[in-house]
């Protein structure tokens, strides 16, 4: 099991975290067409390499996460507080 | 005598083992019996003694017992093979417990064991015919074999299943537990032979915490069954472990697993009386392994008959169990080890009648079996050696090579690669920093040298260990790479060249566990499995009970003899967790399911109430009868606890525009003391969850959800707040737990609440249906209620300071008494909410629902500029409307309730499903819910539902969901 370093917790085991998925921005819900909103729901990246995710703390400090993650090795190189505010 | 050509002595009576007490030596100085101990177990029925520190096989093999089981496929007789965990030939029944490691397992008094796999007796077998047919029974002759007619395959299993190996599983719970536990050590060492314990001792030296971990009784490895410089050593260096306090030793434990950032499974044996096995799951910063090697058998014919063994199976009977394994012994060496073996067994009094050396390219051809005698047809008579001569004997020792079990180095993501030189698989490069390796796994050395690499590692590990711990700590702990992580890796063991031994010039086992043999690989080669891999499945080697710590290297050197290929070519399989056998009780460990009960559950369990599991809660399902139930909430009052519920807290300014961009209707204009239902749509227009939300005062605002959406819509509130508006100037807290809540429904639950609030205007004029009003309640203070109507019927949601539930639900059943006040379960609520036609979201709804499916078009406002699954629910308007549509239902038949779950069909087309049905006591007959596609929605329609037993039966369409006061007069009342 892979250890996340939440920035307000520490390393923490996975198991601790709700996955959700690659980070991606929500189209304008009034401009975007069909094709570009089914992207956004559904179409993932899915690298075999580094990739930009949202974890949340859900079993601790409740923080949702951006993690840049490697799919390969597990290997986190960033783990910041999502959102503008920090 | 019988007159057949088995003989009296093949009878079962005389399966039980003569007694030889002569096979127990003098005291050894190693020996781990303990002599003024002696104790009785029982061995197919009869008695049998031993000592304690007796494995269940040496007690045996102290009193003459040379066969312990017979093999999977052929049922050939199967003795002492490593005298280790490993030992594919000593698995046996103890009591209730199957497959249990004869050769690892100690004695206890009173034990009951018995041979697996041999039917009726040990000695006389009747599938050892099996071993006739031999030539039929190659590898894949059971997948060819049973293939067709498919309609036979029970009748084939029913037959085959006899034929499995394997101990009787009792249909008894166990007596006893299986216990889970985390940890957490700077620096696991896997293994506790000389080099882990001096890596183990080194590290703690540094003040690390460390976890030894030893497969056996004692720490020790291969110095337990050493001479005396070993057996000094290991003093010395038991003595320094127990004098580090930083060390946690656990023996009779296995490292069975290596996962992402040294997320170690440590399985724990015989933890105390009582509990079995547990599971550690330890998160080391780092790990050694010191995992030694296994000894590897060599392959030729006759090599699995009962007297062959490996050098250090007979190295441990003699000197860990005083056990003499034979009288007249040939030893087969090509290194010291078997060397050793040979001095050992000579000093224990064996004959040894050659040593046939491989260094000086002797070899042996194959094991005769002895043709007369006790031991015949099961026993070992004679060697025929590389020059054409026949010693006999009745113990062939073999010590051929070493198999390096990378299992764990594996699962870090190292592939072993193989050395010639050293004539096996040995660690590749490809170990994260936190991963270690020391001792015989990686390489060579007198016991001395390994202690001394074990040293340089165990302190590399711990100080590897502190740099991570402290680069963890600082506020950029995920940003750096491993580069400050500590001192560079000790350099590695070297290696002594090694005869490449694997198979004599006849055929043999490979595979003991799954009777596999090197011409059932050769063959299956010709077949076309030339990959390791294919190989293997093929013919299952490596897949039986030693999972390839004895067979894997032979198996590969077979492969790249059949293919012309090296062994290096040839690659190696690859080792996945678990390294160890466990019991599926270990991995589930202690039952720790977490249970959320009302503050009223306890009231409602004295008061005969069926309990249902929803979700994490425990509700009441019914009191007895929940048809009367509904009756009495039809005609006088109810009450239920809708504990459950989820209940959001939010507070703010901003709260409006959450709500309008959660809800699919409008929220800005929601006045203080209303309440308002609402559906939550994902992005993609599927409906996620209901439920209403009332404005208690300014900026004040609480949001029910369903009770399986509480977290799920708590999640959504903070990822909204969290990462899209962080401007939102909005408070948000979970409340579900603060709250008992009691849904009081019935036309008399005015006059109910009445009594209980009279402070609360209670008039229809004063408090509306869709309101909410804080309320003093039965003199509790801080509650609230809304006027909603899930049953249909007048009713008062009422939500009360949780350690007050219990007295509020007591006086409403209290002082309404009179009116018939009486408690109602969630079948009951189920029932009317269902003649109401209201639809709960994951039962009339699934993963495809839209809301306009749903039937909500009236709630669905695309006129806002933003909400959660606009697009979508907007094209889905554009296209028309759904493909298919909620509607309700009644079957033709009233007496008929379809389950729910049936289909609607139009002759072989699926055209619908119901997805909600019941017996209504308020209507006397059935009514449902379902879908069905959008021509066929119009009332009136009449479509057949297909019943699980296959015939069909019509109903009919209605033209409103509600079955009941479509109007709505009883709950507005």
């Amino acid at each position: 099991m892979i250890l996340v370093p939440c920035p307000h917790c520490g390393p923490r085991n996975a198991s601790e975290f709700r996955y959700l998925g690659e980070e991606r921005a929500r189209p304008d819900p009034v401009a975007a067409t069909p094709p570009e909103w089914r992207q956004y729901l559904y179409r993932r990246t899915n690298p075999a390499g580094w990739t930009t995710e949202t974890w949340h703390h859900s079993s601790g400090c409740r923080a949702f996460l951006t993690v840049e993650r490697h799919t390969v090795t597990n290997e986190i190189r960033s783990c910041t507080v999502a959102g503008a505010h920090t | 005598m019988t007159g057949t050509s088995f003989r009296l002595e093949d009878r079962p009576l005389r399966n039980a083992a003569p007694p030889n007490p002569g096979r127990r030596l003098d005291p050894r100085p190693g020996e781990v019996i303990d002599r003024s101990a002696p104790l009785s177990f029982t061995w197919n029925g009869r008695p049998a003694q031993g000592f304690e520190g007796d494995t269940i096989v040496s007690a045996l093999a102290a009193s003459g017992v040379r066969v312990f089981s017979r093999s999977l496929k052929y049922h050939r007789p199967r003795g002492l093979l490593t005298a280790s965990f490993h030992d594919p030939g000593c698995l046996v029944q103890v009591d209730d417990e199957p497959n249990v490691r004869g050769a690892h397992r100690r004695v206890e008094a009173g034990m009951r064991v018995s041979a697996q796999n041999a039917w009726p007796s040990l000695r006389f077998d009747v599938k050892a015919a099996n071993q006739l047919v031999g030539r039929f029974l190659g590898p894949g002759f059971y997948y060819k074999t049973f293939i067709a007619p498919e309609r036979l395959w029970p009748a084939y299993e029913s037959v085959l299943k006899r034929f499995a190996a394997g101990g009787r599983a009792s249909a008894e719970p166990s007596h006893d537990s299986y216990d889970k536990r985390y940890a957490h050590v700077d620096v696991l060492v896997a293994g506790g032979g000389p080099a882990g314990m001096a890596a183990a001792v080194a590290a703690a030296a540094v003040g690390a915490s460390v976890m030894l971990v030893e497969e056996e009784y004692e720490l020790g490895g291969h110095l337990r069954w050493g001479g005396k410089r070993e057996l000094d050593l290991l003093a010395e260096q038991r003595a320094a472990v127990d004098a580090s306090p930083g060390i946690e030793v656990l023996t009779n434990s296995v490292v069975t697993a290596r996962y992402d950032d040294n997320w170690m499974a440590v399985l724990q044996r015989s933890v105390f009386p009582g509990v079995r096995e547990r599971l550690v799951k330890a998160r080391a910063t780092t790990v050694v392994v010191a995992a030694g090697l296994i000894e590897r058998p060599y392959v030729f014919a006759g090599n699995d008959l009962p007297g062959v063994m490996l050098s250090t199976a007979a190295r441990r009977l003699v000197n860990l169990w005083a056990v003499k394994p034979g009288t007249r012994a040939v030893v087969f060496s090509a290194n010291a080890e078997g060397d050793a073996a040979a001095a050992d067994l000579e000093d224990a009094g064996v004959e040894i009648t050659r040593l046939v050396d491989a260094r000086r390219g002797e070899n042996i051809v194959r094991a005769l079996a002895a043709r007369h005698g006790a031991a015949r047809r099961t026993g070992l008579s004679a060697v025929e050696l590389g020059d054409g001569s026949i010693v006999e004997c009745d113990l062939l020792v073999t010590a051929i090579g070493w198999t390096a079990p990378t299992s764990l180095l594996n699962m870090a993501g190292d592939r072993p690669v193989y050395d010639p030189t050293a004539a096996r698989f040995r660690p590749g490069d490809g170990l994260p920093d936190s991963v270690f390796v020391t001792g015989g796994l990686l390489g060579d050395g007198t016991v001395d040298e390994l202690v001394a690499h074990g040293s340089d590692v165990g302190r590399a590990a711990a100080a590897r260990s502190d740099a991570r711990s402290v680069r963890q700590d600082r506020s950029d702990r995920a940003a750096g790479a491993d580069d400050d992580a500590g001192p560079a890796r000790p350099a590695p063991l070297p290696v002594v060249p090694h005869p490449a031994l694997f198979r004599s010039t006849t055929h043999g086992i490979v595979d003991y566990s799954e009777d596999v043999s090197s011409k059932d690989l050769i063959g299956a080669a010709h077949e076309g499995y030339e990959s390791v891999e294919l190989l293997k499945r093929f013919t299952t080697v490596t897949m039986g009970s030693a999972q390839g710590k004895l067979e894997t290297v032979n198996a590969v050197a077979v492969l790249a003899e059949a293919t012309g290929r090296t062994i290096g070519e040839t690659g190696t399989t690859v080792w996945r967790p678990p390294y160890a056998p466990m019991s599926l009780g270990a991995l589930a460990g202690r039952q720790f399911e977490p249970v959320r009960r009302s503050p009223m559950q306890g009231w409602h369990e004295a008061h005969g109430a069926r309990p249902l599991v929803a979700g994490a809660w425990i509700r009441p399902d019914h009191y007895g009868d929940p048809e009367a139930e509904v009756r009495n909430v039809r005609t006088n009052v109810g009450i239920i606890d809708v504990t459950p519920l989820g209940k959001l807290d939010l507070r703010g300014p901003d709260v409006p525009l959450l709500l309008n961009l959660l809800y699919v209707n409008k929220w800005s204009k929601l006045a203080e003391g209303a309440v308002r239902y609402g559906v939550m749509c994902g992005d993609d227009g599927v409906v996620f969850d209901d439920g209403v939300t009332g404005h208690l005062g300014p900026d004040h605002y609480v949001m029910s959800t369903t009770s399986s959406g509480a977290e799920a819509v708590l999640n959504l509130v903070e990822h909204v707040l969290a990462t899209d508006h962080p401007e939102w100037r909005i408070h948000v807290t979970p409340v579900v737990g603060d709250y008992a809540s009691i849904n009081v429904a019935g036309p008399d639950s005015r006059a109910l609440l009445g009594r209980l609030a009279p402070e609360l205007d209670l008039s229809p004029g004063a408090f509306a249906y869709m309101q909410v009003r804080s309320a003093t309640i039965a003199g509790v203070t801080g509650c609230f209620t809304w006027r909603i109507g899930f049953t249909g019927e007048l009713s008062y949601e009422l939500h009360v300071p949780a350690d007050r539930g219990l007295h509020v639900w007591e006086a409403l059943l209290d002082t309404g008494r009179d009116l018939g006040c009486a408690p109602f379960g969630v079948e009951a609520q189920r029932i009317m909410r269902l003649e109401k036609g209201h639809l709960i979201v994951g039962q009339d709804s699934d993963g495809l629902t839209s809301a306009y499916a749903a039937g909500l078009d009236w709630l669905v406002k695309p006129d806002k500029t933003d909400f959660l699954g606009k697009p979508e629910l907007a094209w889905v308007a554009e296209r028309g409307g759904p493909t298919a549509q909620l509607v309700g239902l009644q079957p033709v038949d009233g007496t008929l309730v379809p389950p729910e779950g049936c289909q609607l069909v139009e002759g072989t087309t699926i055209v619908g499903r119901i997805t909600s049905s019941r017996m209504s006591p308020t209507l006397g007959r059935s009514i449902g819910l379902g879908y069905v596609d959008r021509r066929l929605a119009s009332a009136g329609t009449v479509v057949s539902v297909r019943l699980p037993d296959g015939t069909e039966t019509p109903v009919t369409v209605m033209a409103d969901l509600a079955h009941f006061d479509p109007e709505g007069r009883r709950l507005r009342a």
